[in-house]
């Protein structure tokens, strides 16, 4: 197959950015579309160029590393797919492709289509554990969950943190992530002790890192690689609300010590 | 080259309590005091740098992605042992004990297995009391499945992403640790060289992968957690960015490494569908419960798999081990799909893949069980493939997966550098020649959250703290080599990329150092590797500056410590003159072609010293002894 590609190129953070075209020919429909790009890097690297720098690892759709906003979507056109994940069979000969970072303002470009995602790690920082040190603990069937609950759970705790939702929101939210990570804990009874704490500190974080508002745009469910669902921002809003009238938390204290 | 395993006296079962209470502590007042550096953020590294960032320790916790929660244990996919026995089916510590000794063919220490089993329930609680969501029953009680190799059903699950599961858990307390200031954690920061004085770590030599810029930390101690080899074969199911760079370098400072030929190729990959491949996909163990395993009788048959009658279809581990069938271990499934595919029966394009057929177990359970158990990895199949195991049998085909060996470590986690202390895959304590499915996790988090926090209190005990700083002469030194290595690298002249001298390599070691080993193939290689070596430094490319983010000098910089690193293993390989687990020596087989192990000459542990790169490696032996379960053939036939 052959593809034309515009590839955002940006030798670093502070410099400016700009598209670059690529024709690349004699790809597999079997290649993904991380192989694509070695493919293309290979070649360049070959005939004297500089490969385009793009983030991954994993390669099976776990790690949350690979990213790119493919022709105006993050992860490319393939529902429930990380971009690694996306195989070239899914486009048509010839096609045009476009391949940009994810872009926001609270994800820094480090270089090409790589960007800064540690906003999300200082979220999960201010509140997304429950605090327990190593050491005996109670038998886990002492405290009995029900199946449909752990499954809840997981359906929150398969968040890969890639940052998906915040690049298809078109104001750059980072609801889909802060809320799968709150709802994961909330609905387990591990999580109970420090639920309104926590649904506080990670949001309070979240504003702080500069991050869009949610206006139900919806964007981040159908572009998340995870098909995490949007209900569990209704489910936080909820936990959020009932948080600031029963424990409010006053940050004012900490904005004074920074 | 001291080899001393410091396995505490007594009775196995009481070694590590007594142990416990027999090393020196450090105090909790004077845990602040100490600095430590843990490199990796896997199950291992996490849960080290959470754990002793509790107990008041400084650590300073390092890794090469962009986030701590990106470590290559997130993929781990099929579950965690634990022998909680809740199935009431006669698991005990014993038995897990004596499944991984047997699993890894007699080949490691007893005194390290059996703590690994002792602490596998308290994992578990740990987990569990993370948040960790693990499937559960309709009573709510923890669901169990069974894996690869034994007879009791003590894997715990969250669907096909336990690792993922289990590693949200450990970076949540990391995150929590780092929040309260407990943990600095770097990440894109990439661990380059160990710094050595007077014989001990005393810390490292990093790269910021941002910015380029080259610096020192130093500390009371370092943990190396960075996870296996096994990219050395290029195509693996490990992430690309899996390296062998912190072991290597620290081998290279005075740490022995431990039977590096030790490798297991995981029987259930996805075939590779050509030259441009990255990776390959493991598809779940787990898969084997319900899944039978066939090639078509007729050779090079050509026919769909749904037009193979039933009586030409050779069901090859049912008929050759009766007992365990499609659950015989990882080695002799990767083995027998060798086998069958050298003898031209192998499916797909290439010839090399086999059938994991669902037909009857859908009959059997009914598409919506068989849907629930498998069905995200039914789904990852036919996106990769383009087709539905729902409909079509799979294809599959063994595939380098993991590292038994790493480098030495006493009873305590230190390597042969007082002062330098290997977790997790990157150590080669506890699975022997072969590991069990599901013992990987089990043994990072046994490492991290439970062994190394403790153990470690005994070396920092005997030293003040803060005995060095990198004001001393030997980081400077090792920085500039560090800087000239670099500089080496960014002005080689030729035109080709690293990638190409990866698949070279890649190639050769699976022919040679791969699924069976003989000695002329090792001999070839040990010839041929110091040759690819030579053409990588002569002929590579490596683009850009060594002053900015600049991913293909990181990849360049991993190839060539793969490339000293081979040729270790082929030594290995080559001295180790019998079979054992997954290290198959055609020259030693039994009448039935299965691994012949020769206990008298080889019941130990074989530890490389470094000399020069391309000068032999010094071999040091740990030898094995066996009290509580005595050496036995290991049989998966009756
Ligand atoms: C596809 C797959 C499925 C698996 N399924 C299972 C399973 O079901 N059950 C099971 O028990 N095991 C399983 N395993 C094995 C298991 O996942 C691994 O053995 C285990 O997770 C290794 O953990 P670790 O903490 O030792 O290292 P890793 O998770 O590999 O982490 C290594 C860390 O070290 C860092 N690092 C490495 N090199 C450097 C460097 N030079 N500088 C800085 N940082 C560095 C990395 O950034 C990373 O943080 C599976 C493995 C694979 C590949
Ligand atoms: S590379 Fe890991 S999710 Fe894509």
């Amino acid at each position: 197959m052959k593809f034309s590609l515009e590839v955002w190129r940006q030798p670093a953070g502070d410099a400016a950015g700009t598209f670059t075209s690529y024709e690349v020919d004699e790809i597999s429909p079997d290649s993904s579309f991380l192989e694509m790009l070695d493919i293309l890097n290979e070649r360049l690297t070959e005939s004297g160029g500089e490969p385009i720098a793009f983030d991954s690892d994993c390669r099976e759709g776990i790690c949350g590393m690979c990213s790119l906003v493919i022709d105006g979507q993050a992860h490319g056109p393939q529902r429930a797919t990380t971009t690694c994940q996306l195989y070239m069979r899914q486009f048509d000969d010839g096609a045009q492709i476009t391949i940009e970072p994810f872009r926001s303002g609270a994800f820094p470009v480090v270089r090409d289509l790589v960007v800064d995602r540690s906003a999300f790690d200082r979220i999960l920082r201010a509140g997304g554990y429950v605090t327990v040190h190593s050491g005996p603990k109670p038998d886990p069937n002492d405290i009995p969950v029900e199946p449909e609950v752990a499954e809840k759970a997981i359906d929150a705790a398969c968040c890969i943190g890639c940052g998906a939702c915040v690049a298809a929101c078109p104001n750059g939210a980072a609801m889909l992530y802060t809320a799968a990570k709150v709802s994961h804990l909330a609905l387990l009874p591990q999580g109970q002790p420090e639920r309104f704490a926590r649904v506080q500190r990670m949001t309070e974080q979240m504003q702080k890192e500069g991050f869009g508002s949610c206006r139900n745009y919806g964007e981040c469910e159908a572009q998340c690689p995870k098909a995490i669902s949007i209900d569990f921002i209704g489910r936080m809003n909820r936990d959020l609300l009932r948080a600031k009238v029963t424990q409010p938390i006053d940050f004012r204290g900490d904005m004074k010590t920074q | 080259m001291d080899l001393d395993a410091k396995i505490p006296d007594g009775p196995i079962a009481q070694k590590w309590t007594q142990h416990k209470d027999a090393i020196r502590l450090v105090g909790p007042r004077n845990r602040p005091h100490y600095r430590v550096i843990v490199v990796g953020t896997g199950l291992a590294g996490a849960s080290a740098a959470s754990s002793m960032a509790a107990m008041g320790y400084q650590v300073e916790c390092f890794c090469f992605q962009d986030s701590p929660r990106r470590a290559h244990s997130i993929a781990a996919q099929g579950g965690i042992n634990a022998s909680k026995n809740y199935r009431n089916d006669g698991d005990s510590t014993f038995r897990l004990f004596s499944d991984t000794q047997k699993g890894g063919d007699y080949r490691s220490r007893e005194a390290n297995v059996w703590r690994l089993a002792e602490l596998s329930t308290a994992i578990i609680d740990q987990a569990v009391a993370q948040g960790v969501p693990f499937a559960r029953e309709y009573g709510g009680m923890l669901a169990n499945r069974s894996f690869g190799g034994v007879l009791v059903e003590r894997t715990f699950y969250c669907r096909g992403e336990t690792g993922q599961q289990l590693l949200l858990g450990a970076n949540s307390a990391l995150a929590r640790e780092i929040g309260a200031g407990h943990v600095k954690m770097h990440t894109r920061t990439e661990f380059l060289d160990l710094v050595v004085a007077d014989g001990r770590a005393r810390g490292i030599v990093v790269r910021d992968l941002v910015t380029g810029a080259i610096s020192s930390y130093a500390a009371d101690a370092v943990v190396l957690a960075s996870g296996g080899y096994t990219n050395v074969f290029n195509l693996s199911t490990n992430a690309r960015g899996c390296n062998v760079t912190a072991t290597w370098r620290a081998h290279k400072r005075g740490a022995g490494f431990a039977n590096p030929c030790y490798v297991q190729i995981h029987p259930t990959g996805i075939p590779a569908a050509g030259e441009h491949q990255s990776k390959l996909t493991l598809m779940s163990e787990s898969l084997r419960n319900d899944a039978r395993i066939w090639v078509p009788k007729q050779k090079h048959d050509t026919r769909a798999p749904g037009e193979i009658p039933e009586a030409e279809r050779y069901y090859y581990l049912e008929e050759r081990y009766p007992r365990f069938g499609n659950l015989v271990p990882r080695d002799v499934a990767s083995r027998n799909a060798k086998d069958v595919c050298d003898a031209g029966l192998g499916v797909g394009p290439t010839g090399f893949g086999v059938y994991l057929d669902f037909r009857d177990a859908i009959a059997e359970n009914g598409i919506e069980t068989i849907d629930e158990r498998y069905g995200n990895i039914f789904d990852m199949y036919n996106r990769i493939t383009a087709e539905d195991p729902r409909e079509t049998p799979m294809r599959i085909y063994p595939a380098p997966h993991y590292a038994m060996g790493g480098l030495w470590v006493d009873y305590d986690l230190m390597t042969t550098l007082p002062g330098l202390f290997a977790i997790g895959e990157a150590n080669f304590s506890d699975h022997g020649a072969n590991r069990l499915g599901a013992s990987s996790m089990m043994q990072c988090l046994a490492d991290g959250y439970f062994v190394l926090p403790i153990t470690i209190g005994d070396y920092l005990s005997r030293h003040p703290y803060g005995e060095m700083d990198t004001s001393h002469a030997a980081f400077g030194d090792t920085e500039r080599e560090v800087g000239e290595r670099i500089s080496k690298l960014l002005s080689t002249t030729g035109t080709k990329p690293v990638d190409a001298f990866h698949r070279e390599l890649g190639s050769l070691m699976m022919d040679e150092c791969g699924i069976t080993r003989n000695e002329a193939g090792l001999r070839n290689a040990i010839e041929k590797i110091p040759e690819l070596r030579e053409r990588f430094w002569r002929e590579v490319r490596v683009p850009g500056s060594g002053a900015s983010f600049n991913q293909s000098l990181e990849q360049a910089g991993r190839l060539a410590d793969f490339l000293e690193f081979a040729e270790l293993m082929c030594h290995d390989a080559l001295d180790r003159d019998e079979s054992c687990g997954c290290h198959f020596r055609e020259e030693h087989q039994t009448e039935d072609g299965e691994t012949l192990r020769n206990d008298e000459d080889f019941a130990h542990v074989s530890v490389w010293e470094h000399n020069a790169v391309g000068t032999e490696p010094t071999l040091h032996k740990e030898p094995l002894e066996f009290e509580a379960l005595p050496l036995a053939q290991r049989n998966y036939k009756t």
